[in-house]
């Protein structure tokens, strides 16, 4: 079978620093231009650096192959299908990196005067108002600069509100499907975390969220679709118990490419929420970042907005700080150069081409879930959206895990899925194709599938021992965790 | 659609394999009462070259000048940065894969995060680095967060005014649920830590103070007084760099004595672009290493023994610990590390030091030339500076430096709404953009401007 590869021509290639030799130069710079002054003669010699950092001295040919022979250690979204649940890893379009690099947004200085930058400003207006209308919140901040920095400006709206209804509460309701960084975020907050199981269907409902809600709880974080792809069909109800008791409703948005176009998480109740704009609006991943995690809310919470807020009066946007404002979540504004990509992309697509986008990327999942199941065990039978969650459970028996399933998919030429997450599917495999890969990539893709299934029936050693055609075979975590080597020393 | 492959031949036989025989069918788990009847009220989809086009003239109404014509800096620097990096950093391989938690197809990414973690902390002077923070604000909260969790029941925490303003406004926002307390420690006539102040809060509350090196008005001083008496108390030194390119000339934070160093990583090789993506380093003492927020590279071997590098000490991070992790951070700003790897590489340890000494050279001569002129004069004018200096202005700074845009020239950053006693002053800041004609064309501007 032909998959795409990650068996070609790979190069062995050392640290930058190893290769270092003296008196090689990778830099050019201007003459200074002014009259001679020395700086070791004229500083304090108290001020002067006495050991200089030992950076390589490589040539630009060096530098260039260096990173060249680097980038092809890597398995990228660009070479194939990267089918990681909950990350949607879809292909990022071309333009929207043109447009970050355009020199009136790229060049742009954030201490510039308001009358320079409104090219910039309104972009960001903009994308809020785009934003606000996709999830049917208020209004949106873009500040924050990843999902779980949304999550963290998310919660401390919910104390300032909370705060300002007298008392700030001292609980936060978290699903036991979350993502890790829920309860994390909602700590940060001092908050105390309680955790709630979802049902045996999959889900939460509104008894249950019953069962635990009090006067001190200040907010319920529920994801929707939730991590194992289903939606959380009581969510009127859970807003209902919620909010009778004077709780709000987070919404953590990881999950947002299956909802475009097709329902309004604001229409449902929830009170805020944040979007992860290099998942559903495309921003590359880039190796763990950047991304950026503007956060969406009701009314009620709009005196709590994050500092500075953009106002439009008379075609002319200005920055406004408010008195009741959480305060600043970042130095200067968001991450720029995401914005203008998922605004970008947002523009390109338009109403139709975004509900296009959920369509599609459901449809994809439900054509791997059907094929897949009964080869491998499928976790949960509700109906799913853009992903499905399975498990090693008949592969078990032959001695094979999810993560052995994992590495000897790298073999076929396939980023394995997300694996071991969420916590609640014993030896989890969640498969999230996206809407960007076509009927052929699909069917190559479970085509692997059902072969490693096979295989794990037949030569279930030759599979433990996988990846078998990669640049490095298994790397042994353990060790790199007790023999701590974290950097390189000269 | 073209990001969409599907004909609707595909989209028939596709619904016709799992069973169903509209797409909306494919929505049935969701509660009909929430199901969208109209479209979402967006503007039309747009062809390529239209949208380049609208993309374009948006852009156009940010009036940028050109980088030698802005002194523009406060904590985001116009440095040059070489074709070679603005082109390898957009390789797709760099660009579109995932976090590397499958190390065995990610070793570009995490050989790159290990050399990044190696530069931050020679260029530091500290013994581990993270592979970075969301950018240098965010940095200094966490720097704070994690002071406090190694000091137990220390609460008071030290933080001068001459601290990047903006980083003190997210370090309270970010700590507003804690019971710590920010003491602001004011400054000297000199524009340095007024050393009197520290005096009060030498007990056993003082949790951490935090340096600004180089402070927000470009000075670099002498700390290890301060940092003597803040360790003989029992509290920790966090310093704070806004400009990593000033320690190619000046003593490293570690050297110093410094316990954690976090700061921003634009000046090397990131563009302004508005304020981000930038990136946060963040180093600390290998005794502290457990209580580093961030991901971490480490080197091991595979199952051949050959060398390689994965994720490690994931213990401490969220997807594990959850409630009880040492920060909510999910990912770090991979790409922008790499691209500041990049950079630093071809700079190398001899360009390091060159671009910071011609840095503070050519700020040495507008230091000279901007406060030469008749009215303006240098409210700090003995401190050490590095590509950044504040000078005062005869009349009020926001009139003068909107009639040098007339001119064609960003002036400087007006000081007065941070530090209202610093009146009609500017932070102006040189970088090897600026050469020696444009700093005369802007000190005659200046001059015009100030009548």
């Amino acid at each position: 079978m032909s998959t795409p590869g990650t068996t070609g021509l790979v190069l062995e290639e050392g640290l930058s620093f190893a290769q270092s030799v003296k008196g090689r130069i990778g830099y050019s710079l201007p003459p200074s231009g002014v009259p001679e002054n020395d700086p070791t003669a004229k500083l304090p010699k108290t001020l002067l650096r006495k050991t200089p950092a030992t950076l390589p001295e490589i040539s630009e040919v060096d530098t260039v192959r260096h990173f060249v022979r680097l980038s092809q250690q890597n398995y990228c979204k660009d070479v194939g299908l990267f089918p990681l649940g909950s990350c949607t890893m879809k292909y990022n379009p071309r333009i929207t990196e043109e447009v970050s690099k355009i020199p009136g947004f790229a060049n742009a200085h954030p201490l510039a005067m308001p009358e320079a930058t409104q090219g910039s400003l309104q972009l960001i207006h903009e994308l809020q108002q785009y934003l606000a209308e996709i999830s049917g919140m208020d209004f949106v901040t873009c500040w924050p600069s990843a999902g779980s920095h949304g999550e963290l400006t998310g919660m401390l709206m919910v104390r300032a509100y909370q705060t300002s209804k007298g008392n700030p509460r001292k609980k936060v309701i978290i699903p036991d499907s979350a993502h890790g960084t829920n309860p994390a975020s909602a700590a940060i907050c001092q908050y105390e975390v309680v955790t709630i199981s979802s049902n045996k269907d999959g889900i939460l409902t509104a008894e249950a969220v019953a069962g635990v809600m009090d006067e001190e709880v200040a907010a319920l974080m529920v994801t929707n679709p939730n991590t194992l792809g289903i939606f959380e069909e009581n969510i009127q109800e859970i807003c209902d118990v919620v909010h009778k008791k004077g709780g709000l409703v987070y919404c953590d948005g990881a999950n947002l490419n299956a909802l475009l176009g097709i329902v309004k998480l604001g229409d449902a109740g929830v009170d805020l929420l944040h979007f992860n704009l290099h998942k559903t609006f495309s921003t590359p991943h880039g190796g763990g970042g950047p991304g950026a995690g503007p956060v969406g809310i009701k009314k009620k919470l709009e005196p709590f907005l994050p500092n500075p807020v953009i106002v439009k009066e008379n075609s002319v946007y200005k920055l406004e700080n408010r008195p009741q404002s959480i305060g600043r979540m970042k130095a200067y504004f968001g991450n720029f150069g995401m914005l203008v990509r998922a605004y970008t992309y947002i523009r390109e697509f338009g109403p139709e081409g975004l509900r296009k986008i959920s369509e599609m990327a459901v449809l994809n999942a439900n054509y791997i879930r059907k094929a897949l199941m009964g080869t491998y065990h499928l976790a949960y039978s509700r109906p799913s959206l853009h992903e499905s969650v399975f498990s090693d459970k008949l592969q078990k028996d032959h001695g094979i895990k999810t993560l052995d399933i994992a590495k000897r998919l790298m073999d076929f030429g396939y980023h394995p899925p997300t694996i071991y997450f969420p916590l609640i599917v014993h030896g989890s495999l969640m498969i999230e194709p996206t809407e960007s890969e076509p009927k052929d990539s699909l069917d190559q893709f479970i085509e692997a599938m059902k072969l490693i299934a096979k295989e794990c029936e037949e030569k279930p050693d030759f599979v433990k021992a996988a990846p078998h055609t990669t640049f490095r075979g298994r790397l042994d975590e353990v060790k790199a965790a007790k023999e701590l080597k974290l950097r390189w020393n000269p | 659609m073209r990001y969409i492959p599907h004909t609707n031949e595909e989209i028939q036989a596709m619904l016709k394999s799992v069973g169903l025989r509209s797409v909306e069918e494919l929505f049935s788990s969701i509660p009909e009462s929430l199901l969208l009847q109209k479209p979402l009220k967006l503007p039309p989809p747009l062809d390529e070259q239209t949208l380049l086009g609208q993309l374009e003239s948006i852009a156009a109404r940010n009036h940028t000048l050109p980088m030698n014509r802005s002194f523009l800096g406060g904590g985001v620097y116009r440095h040059y940065i070489p074709s070679t990096v603005s082109d390898l950093i957009r390789r797709s391989e760099f660009l579109t894969p995932y976090t590397p938690y499958q190390p065995e197809i990610a070793q570009g990414t995490l050989q790159l995060m290990f050399e990044f973690q190696t530069m931050v902390s020679e260029i530091y002077g500290m013994e581990v680095a993270n592979s970075s923070l969301y950018d240098g604000s965010t940095a200094l909260s966490e720097a704070i967060l994690m002071a406090i969790r190694i000091g137990k029941n220390r609460k008071t925490v030290l933080l001068p005014e001459s601290i990047h303003p903006e980083y003190t406004q997210v370090a309270k926002t970010i700590l507003k649920s804690f019971d710590e307390h920010f003491v602001t420690l004011p400054i000297t006539k000199e524009g340095t830590i007024e050393r009197s102040s520290l005096n009060d809060y030498l007990n056993p509350d003082l949790a951490c103070c935090v340096i600004p090196y180089p402070n927000f008005f470009g000075i670099v001083e002498d700390v290890r007084d301060i940092v003597e008496k803040i360790h003989q108390a029992g509290g920790l030194v966090i310093f704070s760099v806004t400009e990593p390119l000033s320690l190619g000339l000046f003593e490293s934070p570690g050297a110093l004595g410094a316990d954690i160093v976090c700061g921003e990583g634009q000046s090397l090789g990131l563009s302004p672009s508005f304020g981000g993506p930038f990136a946060g380093f963040f180093a600390t003492k290998q005794t502290f290493l457990r209580q580093m927020p961030g991901r971490l590279c480490g080197m091991t071997t595979d199952n051949k023994g050959k060398p390689g590098f994965v994720l490690t000490l994931s213990t401490r991070e969220q997807h594990i610990r959850r409630e009880k992790a040492t920060s909510n951070i999910c990912t770090n700003q991979a790409l922008c590390a790499t691209q500041i790897t990049l950079y630093l590489t071809l700079l190398g340890k001899e360009g390091f030091k060159k671009l910071a000494q011609l840095n503070w050279q050519r700020t040495e001569y507008a230091k000279q030339k901007l406060s030469a002129i008749p009215g303006v004069t240098l409210p700090f004018p003995t401190s050490t500076t590095f590509n950044e200096f504040v000078i005062q202005l005869p009349k009020n700074a926001d009139v003068v430096l909107k009639d040098l845009r007339i001119k064609n020239f960003d002036g400087g950053i007006s000081l007065d709404h941070w530090y209202p006693n610093l009146d009609n002053a500017v932070l102006v800041n040189v970088t090897e953009w600026n050469g020696k004609e444009d700093m005369d064309a802007f000190a005659n501007a200046l001059k015009g401007s100030i009548q």
